[in-house]
């Protein structure tokens, strides 16, 4: 009998899902799935790193998506939630998923299955926050600019949105904190890495890489904002449910309140 | 940009713009098309939200707020002492599109005051869309008021560049109407709601023989109601709300509590409270109608004609019919799971695909969602441990009570602090 094994990979999408072909064509008993950079050793299991191929990453890919389109949407926003373990447990949904006649995914009562879905939802609500929080500034060069900083790795979701929307502006997200972003040139989308010298959040104090029509158009949304309030209303615990304070930063409408 | 000018119209046109509760962007289908700019995301897209946590996601603003009307309940009425401001048609299409180009907003949602008479006025309207339609290639959200007593052809024109048109009632009842609004007649309203609907099923029997008919109003037409602004029951608001939405394909009804702006003796005084827990009530009614498969007669009725506060609707016509209960959540079909107190048909769908499985417990339900606190009281699963006392309907609404926490709670709860 096999021993069990803790596969290592690249920390790519690609990577991952070679390891799970490797997981499944070894008949490996896996003990955990690592990326290279957080490798920790298990005392009494063997490591085998797994080179990336996209071959049969997609032979994996095909396959989940054979048997069911929204698993492997599943998977992928699960994935990109960056949580710490999530590699095994997606391997355990996907042999759930493989392994059983009926469609093993929409069994709601396991803990592996619900567990995946509720991260997904996760990944996909901040996906759906990001396509509305982003707040272009219009750079001297006319390129819409903005900076975000989401809690999981959304860009390669949104990335879709903005360029069946934008299509006729020069555009560019920049994630701060994994310090990639994706910059549409009119034609395609290009993941870009950048060497920022200050982080573009809105800031009262005005930079020289904008116009001044830019802070113009900030303004008139500020006001706007501001008039949209209803005062016999006000309700700031529903407002900060909605828009929590972590993307206050970003949002110009919300430059004053910090 | 003259940026001052246009920032105190802004100011002035979008604060008249707010008592109305519709910011939908969603419903739509309009794609992007030749590398134009915008299109329409079909979930709709909340861009920010008011600090009173209602969704911003349209430019909504007054192309003017002159009116020669004097509805009572309207802050910009005739009488009313208010600052008056109207924008250009180009000043508007030119705030929709650099507000759109940096991400701020779904597109636009123009209404208007009531200048010379309805047809100028829906004509400068309908000039604003088809600026923006037609020489700024948007492809964004746009949701037309119609202005009551409109005529048909400018309807048909509005649809054609819209995607969503409105005419709001205001007020749910005929008397109400006459009492508060003695200038408008209510077929006012209903003409250019009959008109849209007309079109709309016009539209869609075109399409299915030539695909390339031109889109007519995609997302549909909602209107608004007033509530607390006459002395309506829930029964009159529920009862009319159901009226539009089967006579005239409503997509949505929205229910607004009547926030004061008039000293006027027909109306609640300035000050008073703006009847937010009522409105809640009648948004979940509005939902059990819609999806939750309820008819309005279930709900409220001649023995009931208003929702209670303290508890939910679906809650409430529970205790009402103890007889359906306890339902086996292991066994019984969609429908009748849907109207178990504390399932929502999130809930709903999880249980019926899981429930293929195994059968599920107490655990199971608590993991996806179920809120027992509720619903413990009205259902049996995989499990010995069920309610078995002879509970009445007043204990059940004591216990769960008891054992919960509403937001609203301190304002029916009023009168136990006095004590306390």
């Amino acid at each position: 009998m096999n021993s069990s094994k803790i596969l290592i990979y690249d920390g790519s999408f690609n990577g991952f899902l070679t390891a799970v072909f490797t997981a499944f064509e070894e008949k490996i008993d896996v003990m955990d799935i690592q990326t290279h950079s957080q490798v920790q050793n298990g005392l009494f299991s063997d490591m085998e790193t797994v080179f990336t191929q996209v071959e049969k990453a997609k032979r994996v890919w095909n396959g989940i998506r054979k048997k069911s389109y929204s698993a492997i949407s599943k998977i992928y926003f699960a994935y990109l939630s960056e949580m710490e373990g999530v590699e095994l447990m997606l391997y355990r949904y996907i042999r759930k998923l493989m392994g059983s006649e009926k469609e093993g995914h929409h069994d709601f009562s396991d803990e592996t299955i619900l567990k995946i879905s509720q991260l997904a939802r996760s990944v996909g609500r901040e996906k759906h926050r990001m396509e509305a929080f982003v707040r272009f500034q219009l750079t001297r060069d006319e390129i819409y600019f903005c900076n975000i900083e989401p809690d999981f790795n959304v860009l390669p979701l949104i990335s879709k949105h903005f360029r069946n929307r934008y299509a006729d502006q020069q555009w560019l997200i920049y994630d701060v904190k994994r310090k990639y972003g994706i910059f549409y040139d009119l034609q395609n989308v290009a993941l870009v890495s950048l060497n920022l010298k200050e982080i573009h959040f809105n800031k009262v104090h005005k930079s020289d890489a904008f116009l001044n029509e830019e802070y113009d158009y900030q303004t008139l949304w500020n006001d706007y904002f501001k008039s949209t309030h209803i005062k016999s209303r006000i309700n700031k615990k529903l407002h900060t449910q909605h828009v929590p304070k972590r993307y206050w930063k970003y949002l110009s409408e919300k430059k004053e309140m910090l | 940009m003259n940026f001052e000018r246009i920032r105190e119209k802004l100011n002035i046109l979008a604060d008249a713009a707010k008592y109305d509760v519709s910011c939908a962007s969603s419903g739509s289908n309009r794609k992007n098309t030749n590398k134009g700019l915008g299109n329409a995301s079909k979930m709709g897209i909340c861009h920010s939200y008011t600090e009173d946590g209602r969704c911003i996601s349209l430019l909504k603003i007054l192309l003017t707020n002159y009116c020669i009307f004097d509805c009572a309940y309207c802050v910009t009425r005739k009488s009313n002492d208010v600052k008056r401001a109207a924008f250009k048609i180009q000043e508007v299409v030119d705030l929709t599109i650099n507000f759109y180009r940096r991400n701020y907003i779904e597109g636009l949602f123009l209404s208007s005051g009531i200048f010379k008479n309805p047809d100028y006025t829906m004509e400068r309207l309908i000039a604003v869309a088809k600026k923006l339609r037609e020489e700024e290639g948007f492809n964004g959200y746009i949701h037309l008021k119609s202005i009551p007593g409109a005529s048909d052809e400018l309807m048909y024109e509005a649809g054609l560049y819209a995607d969503r048109l409105s005419v709001n009632i205001e007020v749910p009842t005929v008397s109400g109407l006459r009492l508060l609004a003695p200038d408008k007649k209510h077929e006012d309203f209903t003409k250019p709601m009959l008109k849209v609907k007309n079109e709309l099923v016009r539209y869609q029997n075109e399409r299915k023989v030539l695909k390339s008919t031109p889109k007519y109003a995609p997302a549909g037409q909602s209107t608004q109601m007033i509530v607390g602004a006459t002395n309506e029951t829930d029964k009159d608001v529920m009862y009319s709300a159901t009226f539009y939405y089967t006579q005239y394909d409503m997509k949505r009804v929205y229910y607004s509590g009547y926030v004061p702006v008039a000293d006027d003796e027909r109306l609640p005084s300035l000050g008073s409270q703006v009847p937010m827990l009522r409105e809640n009530r009648l948004y979940q009614t509005d939902w059990l109608l819609r999806f939750y498969g309820f008819s309005v007669n279930e709900l409220l009725n001649h023995e009931h004609p208003n929702l209670e506060m303290d508890i939910d609707p679906k809650l409430a016509w529970a205790l009402r019919n103890l007889h359906y209960f306890p339902m086996d959540v292991n066994k019984v079909d969609k429908r009748l799971l849907a109207r178990i107190p504390g399932l929502g048909m999130q809930s709903v769908a999880k249980i019926i695909k899981a429930r293929q499985f195994r059968k599920l417990n107490w655990e199971h339900l608590k993991r996806i969602g179920v809120s027992l606190n509720r619903a413990k009281y009205f259902i049996i699963c995989d499990s010995k441990n069920w309610e078995k006392r002879d509970l009445d309907a007043e204990r059940i609404k004591g216990l769960i009570l008891q054992n919960s926490q509403g937001k609203f709670r301190k304002q029916y709860n009023q009168q136990l602090a006095l004590f306390n």
